[in-house]
C-alpha cells in the first residue's frame, strides 16, 4: 500500500497540538525542514476552540492558559502571529455552598514578577459568595501577604487563616521558583556517567539546597505528602482548603488524600512560576487561538503543516524510524519522526510492539493514563449569575470544591468505577471576557467536571445523561435558574476525548503526573529524554517531561534535544 | 491469552503420571523437587544410571519441563520477537534450541521450540514465565497457554534407544533426523516423538497424553529389557549434560528476571551461545543491547575447562596463575567425565582469558575424610562439547 516516497523532510512531527506545533516551530527556526501531520481537519489537538452549539464556541479541552512560558510566547512571536488576550491575571473564586464565594485576587498590579497578575480564582460558597484568592498560589515572594490584603474576612476565613495563607503562598512560591528551572530541561538519566546527566541532577539538588536549611527541610517533609494533610496543617477554612486542594488533583487520577498530591501541586505551581506573570489567562477566541498562532509561527519559520493527514504508522527500516505511512497509503520519509501523540498511541499504535523490546512495551502498556476529567459546555441565553458572587469574580475562575472531604468523596466514586454524585468543578464563563464566542447577549459556560472515570462501570452510553444531570444539579445549586437558561449543552467524557483528540484513555496529561511518572521516568524509563529506543523516533507530547496542560515546554525541550542531536540521514 | 486453571498452590509437589512406576523402581528413595513435581534424583546409583545413558537406553521423566502452547496468526512474528533465533527458518515438524533475553540482552531462559503446525508451536522451558510470555504478546494476535500438565513426556536416550523404540512398535522412527518430529499411533495411543535430548547422545523425547503414560513406560521397559534399558534420575543426567556442554539455568546462569545483584545477568554472547543470535532477522527483544555488547566485545564468557588431575573443580575460583592473586572467574559445573576420562568443567572466565587454549588455574577444595585440602590445578580452556559421538547425528542410527 505504501507508494513510492513522495517527499522527504528532516523532521516529521505527528500531531498539531500545541506541543507538536511548538516543536515544529522550534525545529524550523533551527533550520530543519519540518512537516507537521495532523489527523483532524484543523490544528489544535485538544487545545482547540470549536462550535458545540449553533453559534456557540468553546475551548474544547483546557480553557485556561497558565503554564505556557512567557519566553516561549516571545521566542515564537505569538503576539505578532495574532495571539491576543481576552483576560489575564484572572481571579479564582471558591464558590461557597451557602452562597457567596472566597476570591483570590491577583494582587496589586505591577508587583514583582507574577503578582501583576494571574487570573484570580474564586471558590463559590454554598450559601452564596466566594473566597477569592490570588492567582498562582505563587503569591509574591516574600511579599505574598500583600497580594492577599484584600481577602475578605468573610465567612469562615479568620485572621489566622488570612495570615497562614500569606505565609503559605510565600513558601510555595519559593518552592515553585526553585523547581521551575527543572521543567525546561530534559530530565537527567539515572545510572549513567555522562556529565550532562550528573550536572542536571546536581542542578536539581542545588536548587533545593539553595532554599536554605529551613525551607529545604520543609520541602523534603511535604514533598511526599498528600495535599489533604498539608492543607489541614495550614488552614481552618474548609472553602479555602477545598479550593487550594482542587489544583492538586485537577485532571489527574487522584483525590486530595492520594499520596504524592503535594508534588503534583508543586509541579503546577512551578509551571505557573515558569510561565511568568500573566497568571490565569484566556486567549481571545479560546484556546484554539494559541494553536492558530503557533501554526502561523511554525509556517513562518518554514514548517509545512498538513491537516486531515492521519498517520497510520511509523515506518521502521533498518531498525530506525525512517518516516511515516499515512492512512491514505502515502509514504513520507524523514530523518527524524517526532510524535506529540501520547506514548501508548505512539509506541503501541504507530510503531508497534514488534519493533520494541518486551520490557519497554510492558512499561508503556502499564502507563497510567485513564482520564477522570470530563468537560461540560453549556450554551446559555443569558449570563449565568452565581449566588452572592460579584460580576468581577464571575469573569474569573470559579471553583466548586467546598471542602477537601467533598473532593475526596467525589474521588471515592471514581475509584470504584462510578462518577461522582457530587462532582467538583473548575468553571469559566469565557463569554464574560470574550463576546466573540457566542451570539450577542448570549453566553458560554465551560467547566472541567471531576470525577468521570474513563472506565465507567455502567458504561458512558448509559452514564452520560445521568452524569450531565448530576453536573447540572450541582451548578444549579450555586446558580439558581441556570438550567432554564440552557439552549445547548455538550458533555465530553474521557471516552469522547479519547476519540476526538486521539489520546489513549482521554487523559489530559497523556498520563498521570505522579511520582513514578515524573521527570526521568516520564513517560517511561528508556524514553524519558524525548529519545526512544527506536533510533530516529522522538516524543514531544504531554506524556513527556514536564507533562500536560497547555504548556508547550515538552515540545520545546524535545526540539532542543533533537537540534542538539545528529539527525543525519540513515 | 488464557492461563492454566490448574491450582498449583493446592499441592506443593505434584506427582507425574510416571510417578507410580518410578516409585516402584526407586531403590534409594532419593526424590527431589523439580518445577513443582517430585522427581527422582537417583534410582540405584548415579554411576550405574550414567553408564546406561552412554551404553544402553535410559528413561527419564521429563513431564515437569514447562511447556507453553503458542498459537495464532501472529505466532511466528511473536516468537521471532521473543527468541534470538530466526523462527521463520524453522520448518514444520522441526525443533529448534534457542534462548530469549530481556531488553538488556540478558538471558531469561533457554529452551526448545517445537513447530507442530503452521501457526502452532510449543515452547519448552526450564522456568515458569507466563508473565514474560504474556507481556511479550502485547500487540500480537497470539494465544499463549501453559500446557505442562496436559502433556506427559519421557526422554528415551542412549545408543540403543532407536532400537528400543523400533521394537516398541514405532515403525520408521529410525528415519527421524536430529531435531525432527515424528508422529506415531500405537493402538489408541498417540505419540509425538522428537529426536532431541539433554544427554548429547543418540536419543528421543516422547510426548503423550498423561493417560497414556503408564502404558508407554511399561511398553518401553519390556521392549528394552534385552537392551539394558534403565530408568535414570537427575544426577546421572547432569553428568551427561556437562559432557555435552549444555548449560543449566540456575547452575550456569541465573535468569535475568531473577537476578538481584547487578552484573549477575548473562548474555547469550557471554554464555557462548552467540550462534543462536540472529541479528539479521529483524527486531527481537534485547537486539539493540546485544549489538552494543557485540561491538564492545564480551567481558566474560562461559567456556569449557580441561583440568589437570581427577578432582572435580566444584565451585572453584579461577586465577591467572598459581599464586591465586588475580581472580578471573569461577567454575559453574564440574565433573570427572567417565567417558572422556577427563576432569572437565564449565566456567565463566573474564576477558581476555576465555580464548580456547588459554591457561587458567582452578582453586580446588578437597574434603579427605573431613580434612580439607586445597589444590591449585592448571586448566586449559577447550572447545565444547567435551563429548559428541557420531551416533548422536547418524540417521538412521546403528541397530542393536
Amino acid at each position: 500500500m505504501a507508494g513510492a516516497a513522495t517527499s522527504r523532510y528532516d523532521c516529521i512531527v505527528i500531531g498539531a497540538g500545541h506541543n507538536g506545533l511548538v516543536c515544529a516551530a522550534t525545529l524550523a527556526k533551527g533550520g530543519r525542514s519540518v512537516l507537521v501531520l495532523e489527523a483532524a481537519a484543523t490544528v489544535g489537538g485538544a487545545a482547540l476552540t470549536r462550535e458545540f452549539a449553533p453559534g456557540f464556541r468553546v475551548s474544547a479541552g483546557a480553557h485556561l492558559l497558565h503554564l505556557m512560558p512567557a519566553d516561549l510566547l516571545k521566542d515564537l512571536k505569538l503576539a505578532s502571529h495574532g495571539l491576543e488576550w481576552a483576560a489575564q491575571r484572572m481571579t479564582s473564586t471558591a464558590l461557597l455552598p451557602g452562597g457567596g464565594g472566597l476570591s483570590f485576587g491577583p494582587g496589586a498590579a505591577g508587583e514583582g514578577r507574577s503578582a501583576g497578575g494571574g487570573m484570580a480564582s474564586t471558590a463559590l460558597l454554598p450559601g452564596g459568595g466566594a473566597l477569592s484568592f490570588a492567582p498562582s498560589a505563587a503569591g509574591e515572594g516574600g511579599s505574598a501577604g500583600r497580594g492577599m490584603a484584600k481577602l475578605p474576612d468573610g465567612e469562615g476565613l479568620s485572621a489566622a487563616d488570612a495570615q497562614a495563607f500569606a505565609d503559605y503562598n510565600a513558601r510555595m512560591r519559593r518552592y515553585a521558583a526553585a523547581l521551575a528551572p527543572i521543567l525546561s530541561r530534559p530530565p537527567p538519566r539515572l545510572g549513567t556517567t555522562a556529565w550532562e546527566d550528573r550536572l542536571s541532577l546536581l542542578r536539581i539538588g542545588w536548587a533545593i539546597r539553595r532554599l536554605g536549611k529551613r525551607d529545604m527541610r520543609e520541602l523534603l517533609r511535604i514533598g511526599g505528602m498528600n495535599v489533604f494533610d498539608l492543607l489541614e496543617d495550614n488552614f481552618d477554612s474548609a472553602a479555602l482548603k477545598g479550593a487550594l486542594g482542587l489544583d492538586a488533583v485537577l485532571g489527574s487520577n487522584f483525590g486530595p488524600r492520594s499520596p504524592g498530591t503535594v508534588l503534583t501541586l508543586l509541579y503546577r505551581l512551578a509551571g505557573e512560576y515558569a510561565a511568568g506573570s500573566a497568571g490565569l489567562s484566556m486567549p481571545k477566541g479560546g484556546m484554539g487561538a494559541v494553536c492558530d498562532a503557533l501554526a502561523r509561527a511554525a509556517s513562518a519559520a518554514g514548517a509545512t503543516i498538513r491537516t486531515a493527514a492521519t498517520v497510520a504508522s511509523v515506518r521502521v527500516e533498518g531498525d530506525r524510524a525512517g518516516g511515516v505511512i499515512l492512512e491514505s497509503g502515502e509514504r513520507i520519509d524523514g530523518n527524524a519522526v517526532i510524535s506529540s501523540a501520547d506514548p501508548k498511541t505512539t509506541f503501541l499504535g504507530l510503531v508497534g510492539a514488534r519493533h520494541l523490546d518486551t520490557g519497554f512495551v510492558r512499561r508503556v502498556h502499564h502507563l497510567r493514563c485513564r482520564g477522570l476529567a470530563a468537560k461540560l459546555h453549556l450554551a446559555l441565553d443569558r449570563a449565568p449569575a452565581f449566588n452572592g458572587v460579584s460580576g468581577a469574580a464571575s469573569r474569573g475562575r470559579l471553583l466548586i470544591a467546598p471542602s477537601l472531604q467533598h473532593i475526596e468523596h467525589a474521588y471515592n466514586h471514581a475509584k470504584y468505577g462510578e462518577f461522582s454524585s457530587q462532582p467538583v468543578m473548575e468553571i469559566t464563563v469565557p463569554t464574560q471576557s470574550d463576546a466573540s464566542l457566542a451570539p450577542a447577549g448570549r453566553h458560554v459556560l465551560s467547566a472541567i467536571v471531576q470525577y468521570a472515570p474513563y472506565s465507567l462501570k455502567a458504561g458512558w452510553e448509559e452514564g452520560r445523561a445521568r452524569f450531565m444531570d448530576t453536573a447540572l444539579d450541582s451548578l444549579e445549586r450555586y446558580s439558581p435558574g441556570l438550567r432554564a437558561s440552557i439552549v445547548g449543552a455538550e458533555l465530553l467524557t474521557p471516552v469522547d476525548m479519547e476519540r476526538e483528540f486521539r489520546i489513549s484513555g482521554g487523559h489530559w496529561h497523556h498520563g498521570d503526573l505522579a511520582f513514578d511518572q515524573f521527570l526521568m521516568v516520564r513517560p517511561v524509563p528508556g524514553a524519558a529524554q524525548y529519545r526512544t529506543p527506536l533510533a530516529g523516533l522522538f516524543l514531544c507530547g504531554a506524556g513527556c517531561h514536564p507533562g500536560g496542560g497547555v504548556m508547550g515546554i515538552a515540545g520545546r525541550n524535545a526540539a532542543r534535544q533533537i537540534l542538539g542531536t545528529s539527525v543525519a540521514a540513515p | 491469552m488464557t492461563q492454566s486453571p490448574a491450582p498449583h498452590f493446592k499441592q506443593p509437589l505434584q506427582e507425574s503420571p510416571f510417578h507410580e512406576r518410578a516409585r516402584a523402581l526407586s531403590q534409594v528413595d532419593s526424590f527431589i523437587p523439580w518445577a513443582g513435581y517430585t522427581t527422582v534424583d537417583v534410582f540405584t546409583t548415579m554411576e550405574q544410571e550414567y553408564f546406561s545413558i552412554r551404553n544402553a537406553t535410559t528413561l527419564y521423566d521429563l513431564t515437569p519441563m514447562i511447556k507453553y502452547r503458542v498459537a495464532g496468526p501472529d505466532a511466528l512474528p511473536y516468537l521471532n520477537r521473543l527468541l534470538t533465533r530466526d523462527v521463520a527458518k524453522l520448518k514444520a515438524d522441526r525443533v529448534a534450541y534457542s534462548v530469549w533475553c530481556n531488553d538488556a540482552g540478558h538471558l531469561i531462559d533457554d529452551g526448545t521450540l517445537f513447530r507442530l503446525g503452521t501457526d502452532d508451536y510449543r515452547l519448552c522451558t526450564a522456568e515458569r514465565q507466563l508473565d514474560w510470555l504474556l507481556d511479550s504478546a502485547i500487540g500480537f494476535d497470539v494465544e499463549v497457554a501453559e500446557v505442562t500438565e496436559q502433556i506427559a513426556a519421557l526422554a528415551v536416550q542412549g545408543p540403543t534407544s532407536c532400537a528400543v523404540l523400533k521394537s516398541f512398535g514405532l515403525e520408521g522412527v529410525e528415519r527421524i533426523k536430529p531435531f525432527e518430529i515424528g508422529y506415531f499411533n500405537l493402538g489408541a495411543i498417540r505419540l509425538t516423538v522428537s529426536r532431541t535430548g539433554f544427554t548429547g547422545d543418540l536419543g528421543y523425547e516422547l510426548w503423550m497424553e498423561p493417560d497414556a503414560a503408564v502404558a508407554v513406560w511399561d511398553g518401553l521397559m519390556s521392549a528394552g529389557a534385552s537392551r539394558g534399558i534403565r530408568a535414570i534420575g537427575s544426577q546421572a543426567l547432569n553428568v551427561a549434560r556437562i559432557e555435552a556442554g549444555f548449560v543449566m539455568p540456575n547452575i550456569d546462569f541465573v535468569s535475568a528476571e531473577h537476578t538481584i545483584r547487578t552484573g549477575r545477568d548473562r548474555s547469550p554472547l557471554e554464555l557462548g551461545l552467540g550462534w543462536l543470535v540472529d541479528f539479521n532477522k529483524g527486531h527481537f527483544t534485547g537486539r539493540r543491547a546485544l549489538l552494543e555488547e557485540r561491538a564492545r566485545g564480551p567481558q566474560r564468557r562461559l567456556v569449557g575447562l580441561d583440568i589437570e588431575g581427577n578432582k572435580p573443580a566444584h565451585n572453584a575460583l579461577l586465577y591467572t596463575d598459581d599464586s591465586g592473586r588475580h581472580e578471573i572467574g569461577s567454575v559453574t559445573s564440574a565433573v570427572w567425565s567417565p567417558t572422556c576420562k577427563r576432569n572437565i568443567a564449565l566456567a565463566i572466565v573474564d576477558a581476555p582469558h576465555f580464548h580456547v587454549g588459554s591457561t587458567v588455574w582452578a582453586d580446588i577444595y578437597l574434603n579427605r575424610e573431613l580434612v580439607w585440602e586445597r589444590r591449585m590445578s592448571r586448566a586449559r580452556v577447550v572447545e565444547r562439547p567435551f563429548f559428541s559421538p557420531e551416533r548422536r547425528r547418524a540417521t538412521p542410527p546403528a541397530d542393536f
